[in-house]
């Protein structure tokens, strides 16, 4: 499974070559575009800080008190019989609900079990494969009016549920020690 | 909900702690992950800079059209009930596109905009077909390179901050195609529900 692995590695500095090659080839001022693009990028992680802090403070005292560890403990033995590691539950429960929730929750995880643990991988890998299911849909259907959904909601949960467990299944494979 | 999950997580923790006697672990906690979250969201400011830069670039270069181009033939399939040539597809084609390459602020405009053809094509305030497709694609994640948690796994000194991109990429795609899947198998329930 090394490809995979060498393969991530290799995709970002391809994707800038490919970006810089394309751009230059049709005299682009790059640097004044890369520029203009990446004053978004500052904005971006200013607002994200009140929602990485909140959540991360209110994990942190509900892990802090030991709360945390008695509900993992208490879920696992049930969880362990099909393969699911309990200290992914909460964050596999938010992550439909808010990303800024859930991305501090993927940053607590990485803090408290190491960004190269497999928790550590599995939340990386949960948090990218995914999306708010139900932001998205109140924010597009809010928007044009749309008030009876459907089965938009049944799908999207049905959908979050199967890229769950395929995080789980393929980083288990991918970091197979 | 998220208001229930947040407030419950500290309520629950402090009660516990009162009964568990791990109160001053509580506060330890509180102060050290609240310092936490402000060096990682300064420190998240070098890779959202740099590959929103970049995703700049690509945009102007034109990289998007291309990629609108070959996906075309692709999504065309998935929605049945739009025109080849209709507006709503290319919006739709947009907003995949921004979305893989990460721009989320340029993929919701272009997701309502065709949100909205859709409903001029259904006519009623009724999810069609269409529109319940296109947003459960959505909904499954079109990312192809996760830049927010590589910064957040850079800033916990990981020994390789990337190598999550390609177990990311194929999570992405194993939910992208079960939601289409369900999508569907869910659209010829509701048709054989409706002959009867």
């Amino acid at each position: 499974m090394s490809i995979i692995t060498t393969a991530s590695t290799w995709i970002i500095p391809c994707i800038i070559l490919l970006v810089l090659l394309v751009a230059t080839w049709k005299k682009l001022p790059t640097y004044e575009i890369f520029v203009e693009g990446g004053k978004e990028g500052i904005k971006m992680a200013v607002s994200l800080l009140p929602f990485l802090l909140g959540m991360m403070v209110s994990i942190s005292i509900f892990r802090g008190s030991g709360a945390m560890d008695a509900m993992i403990n208490f879920m696992s033995p049930f969880l362990s019989v099909v393969g699911v590691p309990s200290e992914i539950v909460p964050l596999s429960m938010i992550r439909p609900i808010s990303g800024t929730a859930a991305l501090g929750m993927t940053t607590e995880l990485i803090k408290t079990y190491g960004p190269d643990s497999f928790i550590g991988r599995l939340a990386s890998t949960m948090q990218g494969s995914t999306d708010t299911t139900l932001y998205i849909l109140t924010v597009y259907f809010g928007a044009v009016g749309i008030r009876r959904m459907g089965d938009a909601l049944k799908v999207g949960l049905i959908a979050d549920f199967i890229g769950i467990i395929a995080s789980i299944v393929i980083v288990s494979i991918v970091f197979a020690p | 909900m998220v208001n229930l999950i947040w407030a419950s997580m500290a309520i629950i923790g402090i009660v516990y702690a009162m009964f568990n006697g791990t109160m001053e672990e509580v506060n330890l906690a509180l102060f050290e992950s609240a310092d936490d979250a402000v060096t990682l969201s300064i420190g998240l400011i070098s890779v959202l800079v740099f590959w929103l830069g970049l995703m700049r670039v690509a945009e102007k270069a034109g990289l998007l059209k291309q990629l609108t181009r070959l996906f075309k033939p692709l999504v065309i399939r998935l929605f049945p009930e739009i025109p080849k040539d209709h507006p709503a597809m290319g919006y739709i084609l947009s907003n995949f596109t921004a979305n893989l390459f990460g721009l989320g602020n340029a993929a919701t405009p272009m997701g309502i905009k065709a949100m909205e053809q859709m409903k001029v094509l259904s006519g009623s305030d009724k999810a069609s077909r269409s529109m319940i497709t296109f947003l459960v694609i959505n909904t499954s994640s079109l990312t192809l390179i996760p830049s927010t948690v590589i910064a957040i796994r850079m800033q916990y000194n990981s020994i390789a901050p990337t190598e999550i991109v390609g177990t990311t990429i194929m999570a992405t795609l194993v939910t992208s195609i079960a939601a289409v899947t369900v999508d569907r198998l869910f659209y010829y329930r509701r048709v054989s529900k409706s002959k009867k």
